[in-house]
């Protein structure tokens, strides 16, 4: 089936199966492998991409029901040459050290902050259970969470 | 893995998906249970017919009193609703625990009605709040009470040429109140159990139990003692009488009691 993918903002067109995931099309039909694959049984959230500005699980979805959708990857994140706050302070706070699942955890979180800018920090910490991460033992992505947060409502990131 | 092949139709309206319907198809709605069945092979239909473009499907309305939900409302629409959590504080209060935002983004109700897992938050509280679960095939439409429409566990009601089309939810009793509690050993994990209570001045009290057992299921016995005036402890207890193991019938009476005390705080 032919199918066209708006993804970060430019359109990706490709010949898939029924059966082909999201996922795969991201990565293997518009090449951007940003968006990693983990568990693919929904678990994991490392698929994690924004469908018309919801956190979706891109391992749940059929290719063919992305068509004429639109997508943001991870890619989608960062104005071109400036890091968007999240992935500033993710690199600031050490929230990563493979990598593998920050992409999972940018997509959403960046959606989830949009919704709730005034989130505290157990509604963050519940937002973040959707995510598995192996390395880090999630404090450093609570605490560079936080940061973000915080400097996305325009507060003084400084601390003393 | 990777879904085995299979032949795929998006039909736009009912009509359209009925005659698709039958026991070597299976419908795809939000996708989040059945995904990862499809991709772990464990689900190998001929034919997956895709009801995510039936927009007829999408709605939240009380027009005539009862609230009426499509079968493809997403989850996060049910929990944004501003007519269901004024009237329906339950709905609202159970579909905040199903899975994590980026699953109620795409999973819907009528898929986790479908689904009938044993741990699913939505068909506890629909079996508490009396509602009805409406179907239609080619050969045309029937409504089944939530409370017999769970048959077992991933089991329902649900014949394999219906289709879901929508959740009626009666209003409730005047200053109804509700309590819903469950416990998962990570938020937005599968519940081990939890419970859903509805209680109403003049003898109306509604307790459902989930993971307590295969379905969904009314506690008849302490719903009564509790409309007589039992103090929510010794309800719970009755409540939780008759559960498999003791670990699960001790928490399942401690979850009852909280969602009694949240109702009738």
């Amino acid at each position: 089936m032919r199918i066209s993918v708006d993804i970060n903002g430019r359109a990706y067109e490709g010949e898939v199966e029924p059966r082909t995931l999201l996922s795969d099309f991201i990565r293997h039909g518009a090449g951007l492998t940003g968006t990693k694959v983990g568990c693919e049984q929904g678990v994991c959230g490392a698929c994690t991409v924004q469908l018309d500005g919801e956190a979706v699980r891109s391992c749940l979805m059929l290719a063919v029901q992305a068509n004429g959708r639109a997508l943001t990857t991870v890619e989608g994140l960062a104005a071109d040459d400036e890091l968007h706050p999240l992935q500033r302070a993710f690199h600031e706070a050490h929230a990563l050290q493979c990598g593998f699942c920050t992409p999972g955890f940018l997509m959403s979180i960046e959606a989830f902050l949009r919704e709730h800018p005034d989130a505290g920090d157990d509604e963050l910490r519940e937002a973040l259970a959707g995510n598995l991460c192996r390395c880090t033992g999630y404090l450093g992505i609570i605490e560079a969470v936080e940061r973000a947060a915080r400097e996305m409502r325009g507060a003084n990131v400084q601390r003393d | 893995m990777k879904p085995a092949p299979f032949d795929y139709r998006s039909p736009a309206s009912v009509d359209e998906t009925l005659p698709l319907l039958g026991p070597d198809s299976t419908v795809l709605a939000g996708g989040q249970s059945l995904v990862p069945l499809l991709n772990l092979r464990l689900a190998r239909p001929e034919l997956v017919v895709d009801v995510n473009g039936i927009s007829e499907l999408d709605y939240i309305r009380s027009d005539d009193g009862p609230l009426r939900i499509g079968a493809m409302t997403r989850q996060v629409t049910l929990e944004r609703s501003e007519l269901v959590r004024p009237r329906w504080p339950l709905l609202h209060d159970a579909i905040v625990f199903v899975g994590h935002p980026q699953i109620r983004s795409r999973g819907t109700v009528g898929g986790s009605v479908a689904h009938a897992d044993p741990a699913a938050e939505l068909p506890a509280a629909l079996v508490a709040l009396d509602a009805r679960i409406h179907l239609r095939s080619a050969g045309g439409a029937r409504s089944v009470a939530a409370g017999d429409f769970f048959r077992g566990a991933l089991y329902t009601a649900r014949e394999p040429h219906e289709l879901l089309v929508e959740l009626e939810v009666p209003e409730q009793p005047e200053d109804a109140r509700s309590g819903f509690a469950e416990h998962a050993r990570t938020h937005g994990d599968f519940a081990t159990a939890g419970a859903a209570v509805v209680v109403a001045p003049g003898g109306h009290a509604a307790i459902a139990l989930f993971g307590a057992g295969p379905v969904p299921a009314r506690a008849n016995a302490a719903e009564r003692a509790l409309a007589e005036g039992a103090d929510p402890r010794e309800a719970a207890a009755l409540a939780a009488e008759g559960i498999d193991g003791e670990h699960r019938r001790a928490l399942c009476a401690e979850l009852v009691r909280r969602a009694i005390e949240e109702a009738t705080e």
